[in-house]
């Protein structure tokens, strides 16, 4: 019989949990022993409070146990987990356990699974289908399966991914390149990062795809530096899928020639402003770009370029593997296909949930997240990252979607969900985002630049009691000069979480209480 | 910016010599490169402590008291949040976010990750940095 293999994680939420540590302990306690198992560092399956999750073969499925401590592993050992026994940390079939049952996961299948640095796994779980359904199509059946499946934009502003597609394709010029956005710099976001660690060939595969549909060559990831083992695991995939001749010229005999590279931002999270990150690519200031021109026309050195997120590049090998259809009978209204939920913050359950889109936010928080992690009552969500909105309670009944959201002053975004218990002080989020902008504005247009600066003023006014009420005035009328006089979603976006905690939570700000509703 | 991570790589900083020749090299003036060195809050100007300390000040670990742990974590380690010590032995810094937002409050200590950060936790990053900081004296 064949030993089982035991799964011990190499992602950055395990390992800052004490994954490293438990894989030492746990090959030195097996070698102790003089038995030898086949011990692969597989990504997280994104459940994190089980982190580290350690998962053994058996012949009912993968048994988990979790989270282990290096010093648990002795106990585990002793119980017998290599054969699947009982243990305190047990936690029965991976597979069963509820938060991931529930879950569709189109994006993330692979993720936990299997090994990420092997080609033979992630073949062997449908790995090069839609690569090799793509070269059958040809490019421009490519774009419109893209086009079909409905699939927009995952990084926040939604923007239909095929419509992209086809302007790069239509534009005439020399050379094309597809820029991948991993410059995942949202509070409360983690999908991307978990992608790079779980399953690198996935988004080496969508960018390939990419480049066929559209005629480009070549290809950049823009990781944020805060990401380094997602960075030093993506370089490793790609010498293996080069190695492979997975990249390159003549990819695997196709005809397609494409290849890619890592590059590594230096800590701005305006990079992740899609023309200001070309800049950086281009290694100037990343300094945010009037449109137009858009980058589909003059992009990355001034060619037609796709850019797009990590997660929309990551989707596109099973929107072509199923078809675009299969896809697109997912979700609600205008938002198609699945979105990876990120639950973070003070949340009980927190980690990556994947599905349709349409479920209720307040599932997401007490069902599938488990309510707060401190067990006192959640206050306010912030959805879509530090430019994302706040929403008390009373609004947990909005679907997930992107137009559900926006009717209500509020974005998805990246997909991320922090939670806040009812320790928070409203006031003090909205004076964190003024100062996160001033922090982050590339100073290119002056209602960021300086209007975050005077919007921290002007709360800490508002805190200090001085001249309350017109004080009040003057931020929300900033807040709207900000809103519509800034060149990107920067500027643009702060003044959603500082006027929804103004409008949801005025006590906060020594203002009288907001009435309760009467249907509540 | 790969010549700029590079040199960060060696120096631990960005050394202003450099900034004439990268200039030079590229053919670009010396305000373009040290424009591009000043933009990003990666690159350091002068060196920073022999521990580097970052704590997320992002808003999921701020859900979970990072705030507090912060202050806790000033006291500790004897210098303000981004400040190095006199003795240049440790920095102290804010990141924005290290993606470990459902294990927060997390931090990147010498470059390690870590999650789930209590006082304990901050107590024994403060012990192996002093009992460091003993060796050095040592010897």
């Amino acid at each position: 019989m064949k030993t089982p293999r035991i799964f011990v994680p190499n992602d950055a939420t395990a390992i800052a949990c004490g994954a490293d540590k438990v894989f030492g302990k746990l090959k030195d306690a097996l070698a102790a022993r003089g038995v030898t198992y086949d011990i692969v560092r597989n990504g997280s399956r994104g459940l994190f409070w089980l982190e580290p999750l350690i998962e053994i073969e058996t012949p009912a499925g993968r048994v988990g146990y979790g989270p282990v401590k290096p010093s648990d592993v002795e106990s585990l050992l002793e119980a017998g987990f290599v054969n699947g026994a009982p243990h305190p940390l047990c936690v029965g079939l991976v597979e069963e356990i509820p938060f991931l049952k529930k879950q569709t996961r189109l994006t993330f299948a692979r993720c936990g699974i299997i090994d990420p640095l092997s080609l033979d796994d992630y073949k062997a779980h449908g790995g090069y289908k839609g690569f090799e359904r793509a070269v059958a199509l040809g490019p421009a059946a490519t774009v419109e399966e893209v086009f079909e499946s409905g699939l927009r934009g995952r990084g926040g502003a939604g923007f239909p991914t095929g419509i992209k597609w086809r302007t790069v394709a239509a534009a005439p010029a020399d050379q094309r390149y597809i820029v991948c956005n991993a410059d995942e710099g949202d509070s409360g976001t983690f999908a991307d990062r978990l992608i790079m660690e779980a399953d690198p060939f996935c988004l080496i595969e969508g960018m390939t795809i990419a480049g066929l549909a559209v005629g480009a060559t070549k290809g950049f990831v823009y990781c944020r530096s805060e990401y380094p083992l997602s960075y030093a695991v993506m370089e490793k995939a790609i010498a293996i899928a080069r190695q492979a001749g997975l990249l390159g010229r003549n990819i695997a005999g196709s005809g397609v020639d494409f290849d890619m590279e890592m590059r590594l931002g230096a800590g701005a999270y305006v990079c992740g402003e899609e023309t200001a990150l070309l800049d950086s690519l281009e290694g100037k200031r990343g300094v945010v770009r009037a449109k137009p021109p858009l980058p589909a026309h003059k992009g990355l050195f001034g060619r037609p370029t796709v850019i797009n997120n990590l997660i929309s590049l990551a989707t596109v090998p099973v929107i072509l593997e199923k078809g675009g259809k299969f896809y697109k009978d997912f979700g609600m209204g205008r938002s198609r296909g699945t979105m990876p939920i990120q639950l973070a913050g003070n949340i009980k359950h927190g980690g990556l949930f994947e599905t349709a889109f349409g479920i209720p936010l307040g599932e997401l928080i007490y069902d599938i997240g488990g309510g707060t992690a401190s067990g006192r009552p959640v206050r306010a969500v912030q959805a879509g990252g530090p430019l994302g909105a706040y929403l008390p309670t009373s609004q947990f009944d909005t679907p997930f979607d992107y137009e559900a959201f926006a009717a209500k002053d509020a974005l998805i975004g990246h997909g991320g969900i922090v939670v806040f218990d009812d320790t928070v002080d409203m006031a003090h989020m909205a004076k964190f985002a003024m100062e996160f902008c001033a922090h982050e504005s590339c100073g290119k247009c002056t209602p960021c630049r300086i209007g975050s600066t005077r919007g921290v003023e002007t709360i800490d006014k508002v805190i200090a009691g001085e001249r309350r009420d017109a004080n009040l005035v003057v931020l929300r009328d900033l807040c709207n000069t900000m809103k519509l006089g800034s060149l990107c979603a920067l500027g643009g976006f702060t003044p959603y979480p500082v006027l929804s905690a103004l409008n949801h939570f005025p006590e906060d700000f020594g203002a009288a209480p907001k009435l309760p509703q009467a249907a509540e | 910016m790969p010549i700029l991570h590079a040199l960060q790589e060696t120096f631990g900083f960005v050394p202003e010599p450099a900034v004439p020749m990268i200039a030079e090299t590229l053919n670009l003036s010396r305000a373009e490169v040290w424009g591009v060195v000043t933009f990003y809050h990666d690159f350091r100007r002068e060196p920073a402590g022999r521990h580097v300390v970052k704590l997320c000040a992002a808003e999921a670990c701020q859900s979970m008291g990072s705030t507090a742990l912060a202050a806790y974590a000033e006291e500790k380690l004897g210098v303000a949040m981004g400040e190095t010590s006199a003795d240049g032995r440790v920095t102290l810094e804010p990141i924005y976010c290290l993606g470990l937002c459902a294990c927060a409050p997390s931090a990147m200590v010498n470059g390690q990750l870590l999650g789930r950060l209590d006082t304990a936790a901050i107590d024994e990053i403060a012990h192996d940095i002093a009992r460091d900081g003993a060796k050095e004296m040592a010897r």
